[in-house]
């Protein structure tokens, strides 16, 4: 299959191999979950259980709200211990609320929605329906409730249901794994998932240095001759959706457009396999598969655990960290999180933890911009970050913005590269949420103004209506008088 | 569990390189040519070279001070080291202490740090010092040796270099012109380069460096090898040295076909003065030059030109060091103008249209 070049882009060292070998493994129930009822892009899901109340596993606890939103299901049988604000999955570890289960351990099952029976006959909604039903987002890291993205086919045609295995970060495999270990799954979901979609063709895209993903894959995909698997040049930020549409199709999704503009849906192969889960057993998404690495933890490892389980007890399950690390992230090295303790939980869209010792992270003073122009060579979205880093320093956001800071994606090549280790992607998401605030305020500003407008104008209306209905009152009273007396 | 604040966006990790290694990397690029030449010129150019990247650092060092900036540091970083070793390399090799220390007020004090400082330069300092030395000291800099290498009888032992050095011998007796220079006085006594340039070193050992010139100009050939293995270590690309050499080669060519009499070849053009070490070490300077691949082209391109027009018409016989800094000048503009695209927008902002589907 012919590839189209992207640009930039860089070659971090991957260390993929601390965990790429190890099969992914379940993880022992934890004694508790915490269930955040905001996992996903869009609005928090609305609780259904009280405190104390008996939960069977898979039983709807919170549900969705809203257009964009996704339920939250139970991972195991238990009691509802408590719905309350604890320290987030998030950087800035701020409370938030979550429901707090105590699994039983005899992991009793709900009833569960039935199967779809031949899916492929089921019209696209029905699929759509079960997806939104299983609480399924975006498991590549974005969390993006996956059934909306399922019906970016019912306005504009697509012709491709991109599944992204690029799995570009450095150290996860997550993945990997799933592809080598469910690739009938994967397969399977794709195409219920191309099918929800109305795309004639599935391209499941995988970076050449999976080669036993793309075999199995391969070999699974043979009987469908709309399901092509292509192997992928390795290159971060290849798994970019807007750059692995470019890769695979050629096709340049324009500025703040998505690529089902272009006639592609990008979907992570975790995903697919959570829709096959979701469509041929009633499975709602309960559990991920995560990879827990790094060069400060005993044994790294690919688990699949329930969500809600604390981060700490998914280390402790690798043989805990063997050295204080210098940095506990959340996802890959690359975009992801930082994260401020390991006592979070696990959420849909955690593809790694990482524990990384001080050679691994290599962080150093920023030292003095020496304009060799690494940063403009590695911008996969053809920006200057020097440019644009100088701009943001003296608070000159407009023309960051208008040379196009909010077009970067955060992909850290620019920062990955610069030999005075200046952090670009913090002056840029800086720059980027600055950004932001101020055109919400402004469309604040802008809805106040049109609502006072709007409201003097009525209040003039009703004053000028009393006025001629009193003007007429009026009249008439006179009108009254006169024919009293004239006659 | 961890007191690691997360006060910090990503990448949490960082290519294995820093400012300070690149600036070794180039230093290591500069060790052949620097080592023949100095075997070429004898004691007195290691003198010089010594002084002048001794005087850099110092400079440095009481510029950071003043500055109230760590000066430990600013020195390992190891660009005061590279000014110094470059502004050596364009010195006559046989100049005297003096002008290696006022080249380095002129490089690290006026040309660097009056600007800011690492990374705020508009002009390159090696070439600043280096114009302002020859425009202030004509003779001094322009009083070339023929190359007598230590190994010869001729060359002068550590004592006499000590007093060429530093008590200004004269050195009237052995000067002779660099390539340039002979070629451009010929010219204005009516001898044409055609025939100028016969009695001149044959390309090959002018090539190899056996020529007269600065103290670290001479070897095309070892120059070449340095640059090479920055490009291998990419530390530098191609497309400035390729910009610079091939806009000279070209219309050095093109215009000795037209008129040979009045114009000296692109070969010799390449190989005569400054060329390659202007290529691949000067006009490459990360600071002065443009960020993006293609402003790096039209920034070689026009040093090539400049150097070739400076060379041809203008009073000097060597341009490469004024054609640099003009395009230093222009550098910030050529940045304006040769910006990438960005993805999914068009080249003046505006985002792509959204194709119509058949």
């Amino acid at each position: 299959m012919k590839l189209f070049p992207i640009r930039g882009g860089i070659h971090p060292d991957y260390r993929k191999e601390l965990s790429s070998e190890r099969p992914i493994v379940p993880l022992p129930l934890p004694a508790k979950l915490f269930i955040p009822l905001q996992q996903h892009i869009g609005a928090p899901a609305e609780a259904l259980v009280a405190p104390g109340a008996y939960v069977r596993k898979g039983q709807l606890l919170a549900r969705g709200q809203g257009p964009v939103s996704a339920p939250q299901h139970a991972p195991a049988s238990g009691t509802i211990e408590a719905i309350t604000e604890l320290p987030g999955t998030h950087p800035s570890g701020l409370p938030q609320p979550m429901i707090v289960l105590v699994p039983d351990g005899k992991d009793e099952a709900a009833p569960l929605p039935e199967p779809i029976a031949n899916p492929f006959d089921a019209p696209p909604q029905a699929i759509r329906e079960r997806v939104a039903q299983s609480g399924i987002v975006g498991l590549g890291g974005a969390a993006f409730p996956s059934a909306v993205k399922l019906g970016l086919g019912e306005q504009r045609p697509l012709d491709i249901l991109l599944i992204n295995g690029a799995e570009c970060e450095p150290y996860l495999t997550c993945d990997d794994r799933v592809m080598r270990e469910h690739a009938d799954a994967i397969v399977d979901g794709a195409r219920l998932m191309a099918h929800a979609l109305g795309a004639p063709n599935v391209v499941i895209a995988v970076e050449a240095n999976k080669p036993e993903a793309i075999h199995i894959l391969n070999c699974t995909a043979a009987p469908f001759p709309n399901v092509r698997v292509t192997a992928l040049p390795v290159q971060y930020p290849m798994g970019s959706e807007r750059h692995l549409v470019q890769a695979v199709t050629g096709r340049e999704t324009p500025a703040r457009r998505l690529t089902a503009d272009i006639g592609v849906v990008v979907h992570n192969v975790a995903t697919a396999r959570a829709v096959h889960l979701a469509v041929r057993s009633g499975l709602p998404l309960t559990h991920r598969v995560v990879t827990v690495s790094g060069g400060a933890v005993r044994e790294p490892k690919n688990i699949e655990a329930p969500i809600g389980t604390p981060l700490a007890e998914l280390v402790a399950f690798c043989g805990g960290l063997t050295i204080e690390p210098h940095r506990l992230v959340s996802g890959g090295p690359m975009m992801g999180q930082p994260l401020a303790s390991l006592d979070v939980p696990l959420v849909k869209g955690t593809s790694g933890i990482l524990a990384l010792t001080t050679q691994e992270t290599a962080e150093h003073a920023a030292g003095p911009c020496i304009r060799c122009g690494n940063c403009v060579s590695a911008c996969p979205c053809g920006l200057v970050p020097v440019e644009l880093a100088a701009l943001i320093r003296k608070d000159h956001l407009d023309r960051a913005a208008a040379l196009g800071v909010q077009d970067c994606l955060s992909c850290g090549s620019c920062a990955w590269a610069c030999p005075s280790h200046i952090p670009l992607v913090q002056y840029f998401n800086y720059a980027k949420g600055r950004l932001n605030a101020d055109a919400l305020a402004q469309r604040k500003l802008e809805q106040t103004r049109t609502l006072a407008e709007a409201r003097n104008l009525r209040l003039e209306k009703a004053a000028a209506a009393k006025r001629a209905a009193a003007a007429a009152r009026e009249a008439a009273a006179v009108s009254a008088n006169e024919e009293k007396v004239t006659p | 569990m961890s007191p690691i604040s997360p006060e910090r966006s990503g990448p949490f990790g960082h290519a294995p390189n820093s400012v300070s290694q690149t600036m070794i990397a180039v230093l290591l690029a500069l060790v052949p040519a620097t080592a023949l030449d100095t075997w070429l010129f004898g004691w007195p150019a290691i003198l010089l070279f010594a002084v002048t990247v001794g005087a850099c650092l110092a400079v440095e060092a009481a510029c950071l001070a003043v500055a109230g900036r760590p000066v430990m540091a600013g020195l390992a970083d190891g660009s005061a080291a590279l000014t110094g070793w470059l502004l050596a390399m364009s010195l006559p090799p046989w100049a005297p202490w003096w002008i290696g220390v006022v080249g380095a007020v002129f490089a690290i004090a006026l040309a660097k740090h009056a600007f800011g400082g690492l990374g705020q330069n508009v002009f390159n300092p090696a070439m600043v010092a280096r114009v302002a030395l020859l425009v202030s000291f004509p003779v001094v800099m322009t009083a070339w040796v023929a190359p007598q290498p230590l190994s010869s009888p001729d060359s002068p032992d550590l004592s006499r270099s000590l007093a060429i050095t530093f008590a200004g011998e004269h050195l009237d007796a052995i000067t002779s012109a660099t390539a340039l220079g002979h070629v451009k006085t010929e010219l204005t006594r009516g001898i044409p380069a055609t025939e100028s340039v016969t009695s001149l070193p044959p390309l090959r050992d002018m090539a190899l460096g056996l020529r007269a010139g600065s103290l670290g100009e001479t070897s095309a050939l070892l120059i070449l090898v340095g640059g090479l293995y920055l490009m291998a270590r990419r530390i530098i690309s191609w497309h400035i040295p390729a910009a610079v050499l091939g806009s000279l080669f070209l219309t050095g060519t093109l215009f000795h076909a037209i008129d040979p009499a009045r114009f000296a070849d692109g070969g010799f053009h390449l190989l005569s003065g400054a060329s390659f070490l202007g290529a691949f070490f000067i006009a490459t300077d990360y600071v002065t030059s443009p960020v993006s691949k293609s402003g790096q082209l039209v920034f070689g391109v026009g040093c090539g030109l400049l150097t070739w027009i400076i060379r041809t018409f203008a009073g000097y016989p060597e341009g490469m060091a004024f054609a640099i800094l003009l395009m230093n000048a222009l550098a910030p503009i050529i940045d304006q103008y040769t910006r990438p695209r960005i993805f999914g927008r068009r080249r003046d902002g505006q985002a792509l249209p959204l194709e119509e589907k058949a």
